[in-house]
């Protein structure tokens, strides 16, 4: 089983994405769960959602500990949030951001063995949605990096979650976040 | 068989509004808000009859008491305070043998105030002639709703369906959430033969003399009791509808375990976790899971326990200054039985406090000195 952990701010789309995540994972015939940080939610304050991929059922229902991924929305957070708390030793973090991998060692606790992977998803954002929201574009990023799930399913979950033109921009942001990641 | 990823919480509505109810009465409170919202909506898309945005849950229970006593089908959703709120009219529903569904999304109740996850709302409501159906997962909860409906209205007793809120309400996962086809085939429409009718007035729980009273209440309990052969029936309907099967209990590696947990709700799932990787390492683990609390299972649960080493009772309950409920429960179970195991009790997740595969894990390897323990966990 492999679990994932989304940080973002409240109204930045990170329990939307964990759900979208969980979506395309049962496109391809896997088992998902999805939940956000159980509490009360607040637009600009630190959250975090989760999902859970697995080949079987998942039976357990509790927090998640010691995630596989992390993927962080909002850069900002590095200075607030440990993201990579509890990160197990080979994890893979995502950062939205415009710096080098390098240039963020010192914000994220990094061990050895774990990998960091950066996109500059707000751009991405900007230039398809013509908004900063980057919870669907940073799939694509998750996609490629992680290689649990098909850019194409994806893709689906997002079109189905979104209706006409406003599903049309996102799945270009999730393309071309899933092209843009330099592995 | 249509299985969706959803909430848990939209897949409960949606179970609810396959099942055509004629009144939904709801006052939202979290972590039910949810269920009550889509709902809501549900009704302002014209896929409900009708719901009645009450302005507090003391009327949404008052509302459902109408609404059965005129013979429609009626429904709500609550949580914690709202449930509490509900308590005296609980007692009138039951009493006046009204049938209806009331979805509990679990959640501690105050003070302090605390607005996560344990049982203490829907357990405190144990004595209220209530049928309490506790669910391990989204799947079993969405297939209590019809469930409920019908050993409701068969039986005149009013059922709650219990699931752990956000653990279960919060989660979106793969359900197979019923078509309405598939529930008209086994929900018969409700039509009772004593209802309240302006043509042909009566009266509903009217007044009863000390040379009276008792016999009612007696009947009700016979009743309830009783009310398990009918629950044990409709859900071997329902699994042969869909391949679900449901029973007072659920034995999980039972077989040969010496030492079994006992539990009710979604740790259950974490449990069955943790006695796999314990019984890879050669433990005898094993799982009773209380499905029923209400009417309890006596006679199951002591077949389960008997002979085994050591149980560990865990409930997300406490009945402060007594016997923790459950535990009391199984202790009562096991009382004719010959060989007694050794009977621990565990309270633990009270306000959402995580209750994780380790911590049942620990728990099993913990009795297995044969002690008797109290703990908080």
């Amino acid at each position: 089983m492999f679990e994932v952990r989304f940080h973002g701010r409240g109204g930045q789309g990170a329990v939307t994405a964990a759900e979208l995540l969980a979506v395309a994972v049962a496109v391809e015939g896997k088992s998902s769960q999805s939940f956000p940080v159980f509490g009360v939610e607040r637009r600009g304050a630190p959250v975090a959602s989760f999902c859970r991929i697995n080949d079987k059922q998942i039976r357990i229902h509790q927090q998640v500990y010691a995630p596989d991924f992390v993927v962080v929305l909002d850069e900002g957070l590095l200075d607030a949030v440990d993201v990579a708390n509890g990160l197990k030793e080979n994890g893979v973090i995502i950062v939205n951001s415009k710096c080098d991998a390098s240039a963020l060692n010192g914000k994220l606790k990094i061990k050895e063995g774990m990998k960091v992977f950066v996109i500059d998803a707000t751009g991405i954002a900007l230039k398809n949605l013509g908004k900063p929201i980057v919870n669907t574009a940073m799939l694509g990023a998750f996609a490629k990096a992680s290689g649990l799930v098909g850019l194409e399913s994806v893709k689906k979950a997002v079109n189905e979650r979104f209706e006409g033109k406003m599903a049309e921009k996102n799945v270009k942001a999730v393309e071309e976040c899933y092209n843009e990641l330099k592995q | 068989m249509v299985v969706k990823t959803v909430e848990g919480s939209f897949a409960v509505a949606e179970a609810i509004r396959e099942c055509e109810p004629d009144v939904v009465a709801c006052y939202p409170i979290t972590p039910s808000t949810h269920i009550a919202e889509d709902l809501n909506r549900m009704y302002a898309d014209g896929e409900v009859k009708k719901y009645i945005a009450v302005e507090a849950e003391f009327s949404a229970i008052s509302a459902l008491i109408g609404a059965s006593a005129a013979g429609g089908r009626a429904v709500s959703t609550t949580s914690s305070q709202g449930l509490l709120l509900m308590h005296e009219a609980l007692f009138a529903a039951s009493g006046m043998r009204l049938p209806m569904v009331l979805v509990v999304a679990n959640r501690a109740v105050s003070a302090p105030l605390n607005i996560w996850g344990d049982q203490q709302d829907s357990i405190s409501q144990r004595d209220s002639g209530w049928i309490q159906l506790y669910c391990e997962t989204n799947q079993e909860t969405v297939d209590s709703i019809p469930i409920a409906f019908k050993v409701s209205e068969e039986t005149r007793l009013p059922a709650m369906v219990c699931m752990d809120g956000f653990y279960l309400t919060h989660s979106v996962e793969q359900i197979d959430v019923p078509e309405k086809k598939l529930v008209e085939k086994f929900l018969p429409k409700f039509n009772p033969e004593i209802k309240l009718d302006s043509e042909n007035p009566l009266s509903l729980g009217v007044y009863a003399m000390p040379s009276d009273y008792q016999s009612f209440r007696e009947d009700l309990e016979l009743d309830l009791q009783k009310a398990k052969q009918s629950i044990t029936r409709v859900q071997s309907e329902w699994n042969n509808l869909t391949g679900r099967n449901y029973g007072m209990i659920e034995q999980y590696m039972m077989k040969d375990a010496e030492n079994v947990f006992v539990a009710m709700g979604s740790v259950c799932g974490n449990a069955k976790e943790a006695i796999d990787q314990l019984r890879a390492n050669g433990e005898k683990a094993g799982l009773l899971r209380v499905r029923a609390f209400r009417p309890f299972p006596f006679g199951e649960v002591a077949g389960a326990l008997n002979g085994k080493k050591n149980v560990a009772v865990f409930e997300k309950a406490v009945s402060l200054g007594g016997a923790p409920p459950l535990f009391g429960e199984v202790l009562c179970a096991l009382n004719d039985l010959s060989r007694k195991p050794t009977v621990s009790s565990f309270i633990g997740g009270l306000g959402g406090k995580d209750v994780t595969v380790n911590n049942v894990a620990k728990i099993i390897v913990k009795i297995k000195d044969g002690e008797k323990r109290f703990e908080w966990v």
